[in-house]
Formats: structure tokens, C-alpha cells, sequence
């Protein structure tokens, strides 16, 4: 039996068990009864029973008017929000990192988002950007002060909405990409910074040829996790624009998904399957177009 | 470039421990160093001899004193006006940069009239390659070669500018035994070369002497003797200069002096003369052991180690403050090791003679000693 064990390399898949059987129960059978649902028209969960099979479901989902605003939504969040985020981010971490007085106590300023209650920072939007009774929002009253005209930013135009939306996200990702790039540029050995200085380098060529291949690993890392994030937003919209989303036209992917099994044109799980492959597919194109660039351009 | 130190001083304010005094890290150094020539400054860790190299090169600035490069005080200028090449011990080479592009850097850097064309930047950095022969690996990134290869790499680096001054930190440190010896005659070879005033840092006192014109000692921020490696050899100015020179090292004795004899323990082993009676530290070269049946000094036989080139003859003697004596001889000796006993005479010229409080060298007339051999 032992020989049995260890010739056969039993003992290495004994070992291996009980997170096979914890990541297949919950992470692989799932995956693969969605992709089977997406293909099984009208499936019903209650009774267990769907009309036929074919591509239906797909058709219907990038028919659907909803689909498609939730789509552009997505995309347009993903492209305003990562570059913005990480560039802010890169540029608060260099002045970070160049300053010796109070860099830990800006650093903590910076990381509080991160620990913050999100109901918490809910109501500090609330207070910067919605119209009541009573106020404008202190960004209209901003607003108002330098001569402009009040917007309405949670239920007004589309642009002030996708406005809001973009500014939380980018806030909310912040703190950790500060993080991650301070320590990414004070590891970066100083002697390098003494060779440049030695030899003459000006402060922007420095940063261009040194400091950024030095850290491009990380920003590659950041640009990455930060697609799949902004892909998969749904929350942090809930959060600011309420539950009907498909109403207020500020779906996103993740959010029609659940509208879809659960929101009140909910019990559709076939669409609800469909439009959750078709996301998988733009996630996973994006990340490989990342990886292959990033092969390219990272330089160590 | 002849470069001259001028009272040079370096302190680090003692911060974060209370009460403590400022680091002296340079004490009040001067010195002139000749054009052309390569100096090795040499001193245990702590000493700061890599706080003056950067002092030279201008990333620490000095708290007193002043630096003259020719006749030009560079003082005040940052490096980048200098006219510096550094060489880091770590080497500093861009990882995401090929040789070529590394070398290069330097000269991308230059404005305004230095400015180069592509072609003459990329002629002067085939220039600096060849020089350090490293010019069939330009198109590799520093992570695929050597150490030692990459130490040319940065080497041509800090030449492709031909600058005024070459600075090199610890150059061979990181380098195993063997690379060593080859990359030391290297950077003589090239310093040769291009004549350039290169001054270099190094803890390791073989390589210092073996390379150097000239070499400075430096001990807790203090120079403590400057010279030819062969003059500082056989001439040291203080105990921790003569203990710091030499592998293996000297053996150090205490001794006495009495009636212009000098006696080490009880064994009386060399006449002295004008030096009054007092209580001394001897110190030996390990080749100041001649092996004599009936030598003064009396040592009990421990072992023999054969190199093959020579003897060297490890023994215990009750006076001695190392805790083997090691002599080296030559291999026409046989020494009988089945004796408990073994006797040598002393050249005197191997013989330094150093006070007990201060460790400043006892001075005699002409040599400080003559062979006494009992008769």
C-alpha cells in the first residue's frame, strides 16, 4: 500500500483533496453549469426543465437594448477609470516618495479609502453630488461659487452621471495602487538613482528610462487586476445610482447578470448565463492582449 | 588630473541616538594625489574610505574642507559637473538596458555643445567596450554575464566620457578568487591605458598593494600613512598599519627593552640601539623567521604547513599576542616536526618595535636591530 502510495504519486493528490474537492464543488462545476445554462433555452431552476438548445440565448442577450447600454457603460468606465487611476496614482506615489517630512502620515491619508466603510464613503458622495430638498451637493455649490450652473449629478444627464460613476471608482482604487507603487519605487536601489547622478541625468529622463522599467512589473500588475476590477464593477454603482439600474441607464455587465436572475425582470438564468460568458470572453481577450503587451514593453 | 584633498572633513550628525557625538566619518584628510596615477585607499569597514570616495565624487558633500581637481575646487559642484566616472560596488548597471545601451547612457545625457551624434556616441561606446574587451557582448542584458564581465560593463561605463577622475568602489568585492587576481591586473592595465588619476576603495590590503601606486590607510576616519605599498610594507608608521598590511599577518610580541637589547618573554633575540629601556610591542613579518639550530627565540613546535612555494611554521611562544606564531621559510628549510621545539633568529629589518600606549613605531638608529645569534 505505502509503495502503492508513493510510486503512483497517490500521496501528492491525497494531499491536494480536500482544496480539489473545495475549488471544484464551488469554482468548476459552476463555471461549467453556467456555460451549459447559456446554452439551454428557457431553463427553469424551479422545475429544472428548458425548451431546446441552441444559441439563442446569445442572440436575445446582444439584442437587448439593456445589454448594450450596459455594455458601453462598462467599457467606458474601464477605459476612463484604469489609465486615470494608475497615472493619478503613479504621480501621488513619486511625490510620495520624494518627500522625507510626513511621507507616513500622507501615506496613511492616502490607504484611509481603503479601510473605510463603504456605506461611509456612500454618504460622503451623497453629500458631494446629490440634489434633496435641502442642498445642492457641495460640488454644486462649487460649482454655483465659480459662476457655473447646478447639474444634477445622480439623476441628471448621462455624461454627469458616468461623471460621478467614474470619480468613485477611481477614489475607491486609489489607496491600493498608492500602496503598491510607493513600495514598488522604495525598492528601487538608490545606487541606480547615484549612477544617473553621477553620469548626469536629467530629473525626467531618470524617471523615464529608470525609475519606470524599474517599476513596470507593478504598473503592468495594477493595469491588469485593474481591467478585471472595472469589468466587473456593480457595487460601487448600486451604491451611488439605487437598484433599478437598467431605469437610470447605468447598467453595467455584472449588474444586468444580476438583474437577470434576481432584479424585477428576474428568472431568466439562461440570459443571466449568456451575458455572464460573453463578459468571461471580453475578460479574458483584454487580459491576454494585456499579457502579450505587456511581454513586450516590460523589460525584466 | 592631479586631485588634492584639502582638511577634508566628513561628519553625520548622530541622529535618532541621544547624547552621542557627531560621526567623524573623515577626519581633517589631506593629500595630493599625482596625475596619472592609481591610489588605492585601504582601511577595515567603518574607516571611511568610501565616505571620502564619495566626497571626491561629490554625492556626499563635505562638512569642511575643500577638493581640487587640477586647479579647479570642485567643492561645491554636484557630481554630474565633475567630470567623474564611478564605478559602484554593486556595479549599478540598468537591468532593462543591453551593454550597449548602458554605455551609452553617459553619453545620451550630454546638451547643448557636448551633444554627439548617434554615430559618434555609438563609436565612443565601441571604444570603451574594446578597452575593457567586452565588445562581443554588447547586445546582452547585465543579468546574462559574469560578475566580472559586468564589472567591465560598468568600468566602460564610467570611462566612455573620458572623465577627469575614475572612482571605483570596492571594484573586486563581489568577485570570486580567482576573477580577482585577473580583473585586478585588468584595471591596472586599463588605468595604464587611458592615464587617467583613478583612486579606488578596497578593504582587502593584497589588492591595494598589489595594484596601487600608492596606497592610504585610513582608520576611524584617520589617515594614517601614506605611500608606496612596498615603503608602507616595510616601513609601518604604527602598529595597526603594520597588523593591517600583510597575509598572514604580523606577529606581534610583547617585549622589553633593556640595556639596547631587546628580550621577547624571557629569550633575549636582538640588539637595539638608541632605544631606552622600556616595554614595547614587537612585531615580526612572518618572513623575519630565519629557522637556526640555535636561534634566540624559542618557540614550541605546533605545526607545519607546506604550500609547496614555502614553509610556513606555526608554533606557540608564551610572549606572543596572536595566538600562533606563523613563520614562513623558505623550502630549502626541513623542519623537524617530531621536535617539541623549534628556534629562529630574526632579520632585523622584519622587526618593528611600537609603544605600548600609543602603538606609534620605536624608531632606533638606522635599523632598529641587528641579528644576535648566541654564540
Amino acid at each position: 500500500m505505502k509503495k502503492l502510495l508513493r510510486d503512483s504519486g497517490l500521496k501528492g493528490w491525497l494531499y491536494l483533496l480536500p482544496a480539489i474537492l473545495f475549488l471544484g464543488v464551488f469554482m468548476v462545476y459552476p463555471l461549467i453549469d453556467v456555460f451549459v445554462y447559456s446554452f439551454e433555452e428557457g431553463y427553469n431552476s424551479a422545475s429544472q426543465t428548458f425548451f431546446g438548445t441552441g444559441t439563442y440565448n446569445y442572440s436575445y442577450v446582444l439584442h437587448d437594448p439593456y445589454f448594450l447600454q450596459a455594455v458601453k457603460n462598462t467599457f467606458l468606465l474601464v477605459v476612463i477609470t484604469v489609465p486615470l487611476s494608475t497615472g493619478i496614482a503613479l504621480l501621488i506615489s513619486v511625490g510620495l516618495n520624494s518627500i522625507k517630512p510626513l511621507r507616513n502620515l500622507f501615506q496613511t491619508i492616502y490607504f484611509l479609502p481603503y479601510v473605510t466603510n463603504t456605506l461611509a464613503v456612500g454618504l460622503v458622495f451623497m453629500i458631494l453630488f446629490k440634489k434633496t430638498a435641502y442642498s445642492d451637493g457641495l460640488i454644486n455649490l462649487m460649482i454655483t461659487w465659480f459662476g457655473g450652473t447646478a447639474v444634477d449629478f445622480i439623476e441628471g444627464p448621462y455624461w454627469a452621471r458616468m461623471f460621478v460613476l467614474c470619480f468613485y471608482t477611481i477614489w475607491v482604487v486609489m489607496p491600493f495602487k498608492i500602496l503598491i507603487l510607493t513600495s514598488a519605487l522604495a525598492s528601487v536601489d538608490q545606487m541606480y538613482y547615484n549612477a544617473a547622478r553621477v553620469d548626469g541625468t536629467s530629473k525626467l529622463r531618470t524617471f523615464l528610462r529608470i525609475t519606470l522599467p524599474m517599476i513596470s512589473p507593478m504598473i503592468f500588475y495594477l493595469i491588469i487586476t485593474g481591467f478585471i476590477g472595472a469589468f466587473k464593477a456593480y457595487s460601487d454603482v448600486v451604491a451611488l445610482f439605487g437598484t433599478d439600474l437598467n431605469a437610470a441607464g447605468m447598467n453595467t455587465i455584472v449588474g444586468y447578470v444580476y438583474d437577470m436572475l434576481y432584479g424585477d425582470s428576474g428568472g431568466y438564468p439562461s440570459y443571466a448565463s449568456a451575458a455572464a460568458i460573453i463578459l468571461f470572453a471580453i475578460v479574458l481577450t483584454i487580459t491576454c492582449i494585456n499579457l502579450l503587451v505587456s511581454k513586450k514593453k516590460v523589460r525584466y | 588630473m592631479e586631485v588634492t584633498l584639502q582638511n577634508l572633513t566628513k561628519k553625520f550628525p548622530a541622529r535618532g541616538r541621544k547624547n552621542r557625538e557627531d560621526v567623524i566619518a573623515v577626519n581633517d584628510f589631506s593629500y595630493k594625489i599625482p596625475d596619472g596615477k592609481l591610489i588605492g585607499l585601504l582601511g577595515p569597514s567603518g574607516c571611511g574610505k568610501s565616505t571620502t570616495l564619495n566626497l571626491i565624487s561629490g554625492l556626499l558633500k563635505p562638512t569642511g574642507g575643500r577638493i581640487l581637481f587640477g586647479e579647479d575646487d570642485v567643492t561645491g559642484l554636484p557630481p554630474e559637473n565633475r567630470g567623474i566616472g564611478l564605478v559602484f560596488q554593486n556595479y549599478a548597471l540598468y537591468p532593462h538596458l543591453t551593454v550597449r545601451q548602458n554605455i551609452l547612457f553617459p553619453l545620451q545625457n550630454l546638451k547643448g555643445k557636448d551633444k554627439l551624434s548617434r554615430a559618434a556616441m555609438l563609436e565612443k561606446a565601441d571604444e570603451a567596450a574594446r578597452l575593457v574587451q567586452i565588445d562581443e557582448l554588447m547586445d546582452r542584458k547585465p543579468g546574462e554575464l559574469s560578475g566580472g564581465q559586468q564589472q567591465r560593463v560598468a568600468i566602460a561605463r564610467a570611462l566612455v566620457k573620458m572623465p577627469r577622475v575614475l572612482l571605483l568602489d570596492e571594484p573586486l568585492s563581489n568577485l570570486d578568487a580567482r576573477l580577482r587576481l585577473q580583473t585586478r591586473e585588468e584595471i591596472r592595465r586599463i588605468q595604464r591605458e587611458t592615464g587617467i588619476t583613478t583612486i579606488f576603495v578596497t578593504h582587502d590590503q593584497e589588492e591595494a598593494m598589489s595594484i596601487s601606486d600608492e596606497i592610504v590607510v585610513m582608520k576611524e576616519g584617520v589617515v594614517q600613512q601614506i605611500g608606496r605599498p612596498q615603503e608602507v610594507y616595510d616601513n609601518p608608521v604604527n602598529l595597526f598599519v603594520a597588523k593591517f598590511l600583510g597575509t598572514p599577518p604580523i606577529n606581534v610580541f610583547d617585549g622589553e627593552i633593556r640595556d639596547g637589547r631587546l628580550y621577547i618573554g624571557k629569550d633575549e633575540v636582538l640588539s637595539v640601539k638608541g632605544v631606552s629601556d622600556q616595554t614595547v610591542y614587537a612585531g615580526v613579518r612572518p618572513e623575519g623567521f630565519v629557522l637556526h639550530k640555535d636561534g634566540p627565540l624559542c618557540c614550541a613546535l605546533s605545526g607545519v604547513e607546506v604550500m609547496g612555494r614555502d614553509i610556513s611554521v606555526v608554533s606557540r611562544h608564551e610572549a606572543s599576542l596572536n595566538p600562533a606564531v606563523r613563520a614562513i621559510i623558505g623550502t630549502e628549510n626541513s623542519v623537524d616536526t617530531g621536535s617539541a621545539l623549534v628556534r629562529f633568529a630574526l632579520k632585523p629589518g622584519k622587526v618593528f618595535l611600537f609603544n605600548k600606549e600609543t602603538g606609534e613605531r620605536v624608531r632606533g638608529q638606522a635599523n632598529e636591530g641587528e641579528e644576535l645569534l648566541r654564540p
